[in-house]
């Protein structure tokens, strides 16, 4: 899945017009009567990139999506397509579509018309609008349901069809708002990868709005975190994951493993820290530049890179001893939860690349350990 | 042997349930449809009942007598066919007047705010909670020649003297829109709330503006709504009596009016029944025709 993500994002370092700006946020605030819903969020969206607001239910991202599409409009600042601000169009004139969560497809109307409802508005003859339609229902693979009405298609067919109509008026800038969130667990993985198939066919430029993080790493080739209307990183989704720059980003994508310590050494090539909750100190292979004064600092270590053995670990520092508290088999992994000798439980995926290893099971005693480069320092 | 389950015999709970308002429908609606239509096919005969039977028992011999020459006399005579389609046109112009008064009513209430809604709602409703034929009388009381509006109109200069108002089709018409406007008003309303405002945004992104989006998602999905709200004021009214009785005038010839004087001026109840078999048979089959296309077109 990720490798989608991958190749797609190759393709567009290589070309040059990748990095030009499409859509603009500027500064933008939006206050329901009291509430403070999105928060002097500042964005730039590149031509042809898919990316994804990802954040809580109540984080502002769909009041920021809904205001790109014209639904809502921002208390303060200014939204720009093509450099032309849009901030007060009404959402008829903009050339952004959405694809809406519901679908909101048309019920008294079959696929076709569906399809061909915003194309009448452009007022374009019959014969452009025909022609149109069909390759759409191409695109999405549903030509053989173009006389069916949405109440007679399955919710995967109905996806395709508000995706095919968002897609029909050849929009510059395409809206998904939660597009995987009717669908079941099965079916969002195959349609994820199919969705992305289709908008690198037509070449759109997407911001897709999504709770679901495998969802936005699979899909986006650059994902902003928000939380209490606020953008809180904004990266590809290795920088997303890999170096989080906050608690908040670290805890809300995937599972962590933190630590509160105290800076005991800050070189140019190395720093350690100090902790009560491990046996060993924390030694990381690089210094934190911007030589804060505050010493308290906290360190991130994913559990699939912290590793877990029997034998005491060579060296002074990264490691302590621990029990098995408990273990969940997941199939593919197991997740083992690790009791360190003050209280504090990690988490520590293995991988079960043997069908029956011999693996520490529940109390045994353990060493948990990990490498100078796999963790990362946070500020506290 | 096995024991006998009677619970696999006797009908199950939900029949029993569903038995109640179909009684209720066999005693109070079917069987006395029956007994006007056997009065229809009767004589007139004076005495109690003021009809001749339809069974009788001679000399060993069963007699059924049953005579169409009600329905043949209601034919002939054009009274009864003006009175007819005089009634269907009234109750179809008074339909439409609802509609179009009623639709926008319905519209801005399922958009009001929702603590609105319910207050708004009340106020529909709120007239009917006096008598229907009160209020009736009290629009004599507004369109007389010395009425509230006349005299007004007077007073301001308008007119030099007071404008016939009472006793035309104006007044029934006045009068059936009033009485039937919640009729109109709740169905379209029913409806119109539970329309999902995301198909009005997509719409919009689509290009639509908010006049398109009306009459291509609004409207068209209020079809049933709109067929609700018609049907509850078209049937009363083609059959209304009170409002033309008290409002209308000489030239107002309804169904119900006659039927009245058939039964009770009269006193010829087999015409009278004819009517009223007849009037019923009028209204039915369209319904029916129109349950069945109705049918064809969701079971497609």
């Amino acid at each position: 899945m990720a490798l989608a993500a991958g190749a797609r994002r190759q393709q567009h370092e290589a070309s040059a017009e990748a990095k030009k700006t499409l859509l603009s946020i500027e500064k933008v605030t939006k206050y329901f009567d009291e509430d403070l819903a999105v928060d002097n969020v500042t964005l730039e969206v590149r031509q042809g990139e898919i990316f994804a607001l990802l954040g809580a239910s109540g984080s502002g991202k769909s009041t920021l999506l809904r205001m790109m599409a014209g639904f809502e409009n921002p208390t303060e600042g200014r939204i720009l397509l093509e450099g032309e601000d849009i901030t007060h169009q009404p959402p008829y004139q903009r050339q952004i579509n959405m694809m809406f969560q519901s679908y909101a497809l048309f019920p008294h109307m079959t696929v076709e018309q569906n399809l061909a409802f915003g194309l009448k508005q452009e007022k374009l003859s019959k014969d452009v609008i025909i022609d149109r339609v069909q390759r759409m229902l191409k695109l999405v693979h549903m030509e053989k349901y173009a006389r069916r009405k949405p109440h007679q298609l399955s919710g995967g067919q109905k996806q395709r069809v508000a995706l095919a109509r968002s897609l029909a008026k050849q929009p510059k800038l395409l809206l998904l708002d939660e597009p995987m969130g009717a669908l079941d667990k099965k079916l969002r993985t195959e349609m994820q990868l199919e969705v992305v198939d289709i908008l690198e066919n037509v070449g759109v430029t997407c911001v897709m709005v999504t709770h679901d993080q495998e969802e936005a790493m699979t899909m986006a080739d650059r994902i902003a975190i928000m939380d209490q209307g606020f953008i809180q990183q904004v990266g590809s989704p290795v920088d997303i994951y890999e170096s989080p720059n906050s608690r908040m980003v670290a805890e809300f994508i995937g599972s962590v493993n933190l630590f509160d310590g105290q800076i005991i050494d800050d070189q140019e090539d190395h720093m350690t820290l100090h902790t009560d909750d491990l046996d060993a100190d924390i030694y990381i292979g690089h210094g934190v530049t911007s030589g804060v004064d505050e010493r308290s600092m906290l360190f991130a270590l994913r559990p699939e890179k912290t590793l877990m053995t029997r034998e005491k670990p060579d060296g002074d520092y990264n490691w302590s001893s621990g029990i098995v508290h408990d273990i969940a088999y997941l199939g593919g992994h197991t997740v083992y939860y690790v009791r360190l000798p003050q209280g504090k439980i990690v988490q520590c995926f293995l991988a079960n690349v043997e069908r029956r290893a011999d693996r520490p099971t529940w109390d045994d005693p353990v060493y948990v350990h990990w490498a100078s480069d796999s963790g990362v320092v946070l500020r506290s | 042997m096995k024991k006998l389950d009677l619970t696999r015999i006797l009908p199950g709970g939900r029949r029993w349930v569903i038995a109640g308002p179909y009684l209720w429908l066999l005693v109070f609606f079917f069987m006395p449809f029956v007994m006007v239509a056997k009065i229809s096919v009767s004589e007139t005969f004076l005495g109690i009942p003021p009809y001749t039977a339809m069974f009788e028992w001679l000399d060993q011999t069963l007699n059924i007598r049953m005579t169409f020459s009600n329905y043949a006399w209601l034919l002939s005579d054009d009274l009864y066919i003006r009175a007819y389609w005089n009634s269907i046109k009234i109750a179809f112009n008074a339909t439409v007047f609802c509609l179009l008064l009623g639709y926008p009513m319905a519209y801005a209430i399922a958009k009001a705010p929702s603590h609105l809604q319910t207050t708004w709602l009340l106020l529909v409703l709120l007239p009917s909670w006096t008598s229907f034929l009160i209020r009736v009388y009290a629009w004599m009381g507004l369109l007389g020649n010395n009425g509230v509006f006349n005299n007004f109109m007077i007073w301001i200069g308008l007119i030099d003297s007071p404008i016939q108002m009472l006793n035309t089709n104006f007044a029934v018409y006045i009068g059936v829109v009033y009485s039937y406007l919640p009729f109109m008003v709740l169905p379209l309303y029913a409806n119109l709330v539970k329309h999902d405002n995301a198909l009005l945004e997509a719409a919009s992104d689509l290009g639509a503006r908010k006049v398109t989006s009306f009459f291509r998602i609004t409207l068209p999905l209020s079809v049933n709504g709109i067929i609700a709200g018609s049907m509850l004021v078209f049937i009363p009214v083609v059959g209304e009596y009170v409002i033309p009785e008290l409002l209308g005038g000489a030239e107002t010839l309804m169904i119900g009016k006659v039927l009245w004087q058939e039964f009770f001026n009269n006193r010829d109840w087999p015409v009278a029944s004819a009517l009223a078999v007849l009037m019923i048979l009028l209204l039915i089959i369209p319904i029916m025709l129109f349950h069945r296309y109705q049918n064809k077109e969701s079971g497609l």
